[in-house]
């Protein structure tokens, strides 16, 4: 929680020494209460005020990165419960578990297919993020073939599952520089887990049983203590009723009380509560929304991968900002003066979704986006961000005019209803009405050539 | 040093309304089973703060016509029962249904253009046929929506259907109609609360009680408008938590309608390899999104994919777990 102007000052010297550049401590105090000036500017504060000051700056939720380039998860820094609030900010990353009791082949089948696996959704790349490699053998040396199996080949964050303190000694340097998170420190091991952190310098997740939070927080407090800070929570909550109560509740108390020992992204299981791949989905479609950080899968199966990733990406779009693209004429397919004219709005997913499938039809066209306010057709027909007066604005102001010539424009299927009002207010042009549905675009355009 | 989290638990002034749907012999219908949804007194199944009295159920949809466009994956899964509605319905139902949605698409002009009069017959077999309640929609096309589910309306009296959809630029009819004919009213808004709630208002004003209105939020299906939905799902839940009487109605998603009009579901060849199985693709595709509507605070989820429902079912079993 921010600290009060007055709260920094009796932490600062009080002295008036005017070094920092303002006349008094008190008035140095209000401007980094406002953020218009920074710590290090006073040369005179204590370590143990500037440690109390940080600490108080901090965000609820730590952000915490695992992995180095190429593929890392950073997850944390949530500011609110709800994304209507404001955003979600960092979306958790799916990672997929591999066991060393697997064969190699098995092993590295998993990791080429999750470090190649990549979809386009609204003109972004949709990937998965790392692979989980567990100790299930008890073997350090089966563990570290599995990594090295797992690591020689991918180019993704990397999650060590051991509860042997001395086993992830053992395999870290393998990989160190890639900054693994290490699964899990336990109120048995926490010690020597907390070590083996420190040394190689890698994020840390810390596990209790059942959704015990009391007992997650004192595990949490100590290990932090011991000079390890970058973690990760898991309450141990493997059904889905009570990882979304834990889950909820942990980061209810750490944005709602700014309480910093549960202040930490959270790492989830959703297949180990499940018994179908489809019913894994399920549990990690809920882990997406509410509050997971990092999402351990047991199945990689690009059937049901896409689904979660779409999600991901609905869940963690900016609900302020609508995804828009720019009013424009956008041409497919090299069209020429005769190929016909199509209009929809500048919602986002509306534009790549009917520009998806014209390209499909392979048939040259030349695509009218309208400013819609970013609205998809039939919500912006709704609120009057698309109406015919739009509509002639549009063909009007876009530049289309001397590109084509004729006057035959097609509208989207849901606004058949408007087709006699923009005749009107575009004498001379024939309205022609298209399918309700993207999907149906490519045999339209087919049956116009025809 | 041992640290002792407390519970944080907030407090809510108000909760959801609670809706049956169906009427049973000794209340004035035919049903041998009813539903009741709603009543939540928090947000979606955080059991430490508050009661979930009644789970989310499920409708299965069904056509009064062998559907024209719905994906092949549908059309396979059901075969031949589409061609016959009763038997369709009584299947649906041995499929899990909680509710059965019948849409009388077959009474659209540009389909079979089925009058009023036939139309109320279909759902009446359908009535005969099963006994769980059901839930029905007009053809989708706004004047013949009205006379379709006026005739409904009364040629089912008491049955305490619930008949959709109503609004903001055509709801009197239907509202009228359910009133007179102890019925209950699908408000639909376009994902935005506040018109939701001023259709709740003129709804109610016309003087049908508020148990007798459900919500339709408008369903945008995974991928392609969902996380719109969700949020104005959230928004009107904690709404109706904090008290405001007017967005205290149980929720209807269309999720299966939704869904399997999403290009993934309904498409199979000439798409990336990275979508994977289309079949399997489809029943995630229904799936992710109506569990996804569930945590957002859904109460009757309408499906069309048995798999899907199966696995929806599920997880409607684990949220509602204590
Ligand atoms: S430099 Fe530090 S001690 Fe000197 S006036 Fe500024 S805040 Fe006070």
């Amino acid at each position: 929680m921010a600290l009060t102007g007055l709260q920094i000052y009796k932490l600062l010297p009080k002295t008036n020494c005017k070094e920092c550049g303002v006349p008094t401590c008190l008035a140095f105090a209000m401007k980094l209460a406002t953020k218009s000036a920074e710590l290090s500017a006073c040369p005179y504060v204590t370590e143990e005020a500037k440690n109390e000051l940080e600490a108080a700056s901090a965000p609820p939720v730590r952000l915490v990165s695992i992995g180095a380039d190429g593929r890392k998860i950073e997850v944390g820094n949530e500011t609110v419960l709800y994304r209507h609030d404001k955003t979600f900010y960092h979306q958790p990353g799916l990672v997929v578990r591999v066991k060393d009791t697997q064969s190699a082949d098995e092993i590295k089948a998993v990791a080429d297919a999750v470090c190649g696996y990549c979809v386009e959704r609204v003109g972004l790349s949709l990937n998965v993020d790392g692979v989980a490699i567990e100790n299930a053998s008890g073997d350090t040396s089966a563990f570290a073939k599995a990594i090295e199996v797992v690591g020689s080949n991918a180019n993704v964050a990397l999650v060590l599952m051991s509860s042997v303190p001395a086993t992830l000694d053992t395999v870290m340097p393998m990989v160190a520089d890639r900054r693994p998170l290490l699964y899990a420190a336990d109120a048995g091991n926490w010690q020597a887990m907390a070590e083996v952190a420190r040394k190689y310098k890698s994020p840390l997740a810390v596990k209790v049983d059942c959704g015990d939070l009391s007992a997650l927080a004192t595990l949490t407090e100590d290990i932090t203590k011991a000079g390890v800070t970058d973690l990760m929570l898991d309450p141990g909550t493997r059904s889905m009723v009570d990882s979304l109560q834990a889950m909820t509740k942990i980061r209810r108390l750490a944005l709602r009380k700014n309480f910093r020992p549960l202040g930490f992204p959270m790492i989830s299981f959703p297949g180990e509560g499940a018994s179908s791949p489809l019913e894994e989905v399920a549990a990690a479609s809920q882990h997406i929304a509410k509050y997971g950080g990092v999402i351990v899968l047991d199945h990689f199966d690009p059937t049901l991968i896409y689904p979660l990733l779409t999600l991901r990406q609905n869940i963690y779009t900016d609900p302020q900002k609508p995804i828009q693209v720019k009013p424009d004429v956008y041409p497919i397919h090299e069209p020429d003066a005769n190929s016909p004219l199509l209009i929809t709005t500048n919602f986002s997913l509306t534009y790549f979704t009917v520009a998806g499938e014209v390209e499909a039809s392979g048939v040259p066209a030349w695509l009218l986006i309208a400013d819609s306010e970013g609205l998809s057709v039939l919500t912006a027909w709704a609120a009057g961000k698309f109406d015919a007066e739009k509509i002639k604005k549009a063909v009007q102001t876009s530049g289309i005019l001397d590109k084509i010539a004729h006057k035959r424009l097609i509208i989207p299927g849901y606004v058949a209803g408007m087709s006699g009002e923009i005749e009107e207010e575009l004498p001379g042009w024939e309205i022609r009405v298209g399918p309700r549905e993207a999907v149906d675009l490519s045999s339209y355009l087919k049956s116009l050539r025809s | 040093m041992p640290v002792t989290v407390e519970t944080p638990t907030e407090k809510w002034a108000g909760k959801v309304r609670e809706i049956t749907l169906g009427a049973t012999a000794a209340e004035g219908g035919t049903r041998t089973s009813t539903v009741t949804v709603g009543g939540e007194g928090t947000m979606p199944f955080l059991h430490f703060e508050g009661e979930t009295p009644h789970r989310p159920v499920v409708a299965i949809e069904i056509y009064d016509i062998a559907p024209q466009d719905w994906s092949p994956i549908l059309m396979d899964y059901w075969g031949d029962v589409v061609n016959d509605v009763v038997a369709w319905a009584k299947k649906a139902v041995e499929l899990g249904a909680d509710a059965i949605a019948l849409t009388l698409r077959g009474a659209h002009p540009e389909v079979n253009d089925r009058s009023p009069e036939d139309s109320a017959r279909v759902v009446k077999d359908v009535l005969a046929a099963v006994g769980v309640p059901l839930i029905v929609y007009g053809p989708g096309a706004p004047d013949k929506d009205n006379e379709v589910l006026v005739a409904v309306a009364e040629a089912t009296a008491g049955e305490r259907l619930a008949l959709g959809l109503c609004e903001q630029n055509n709801y009197r009819t239907i509202a009228a109609a359910c009133m007179g004919s102890g019925h209950i009213a699908v408000a639909r808004a376009p994902i935005d609360v506040n018109i939701q709630k001023q259709l709740n208002i003129l709804i109610s004003d016309m003087g049908l009680p508020l148990d007798r209105i459900l919500m339709d939020p408008t369903t945008g299906a995974l991928g392609y408008g969902l996380e719109y939905t969700y949020s104005v799902m959230e928004r009107l839940r904690l709404a109706a938590l904090q008290g405001d009487a007017m967005t205290q109605q149980p929720m209807i998603c269309t999720a299966g309608h939704e869904a399997w009009r999403a290009k993934e579901s309904k498409v199979g060849e000439g798409v990336p390899e990275a979508w994977g199985d289309w079949k399997e693709r489809g029943i995630a595709w229904e799936t992710v999104t109506a569990t996804s509507l569930i945590e957002a605070g859904a109460d009757i989820l309408v499906m069309r994919h048995p798999e899907a429902v199966a696995i929806v079912k599920k997880t409607i079993d684990q949220l509602v777990a204590k």
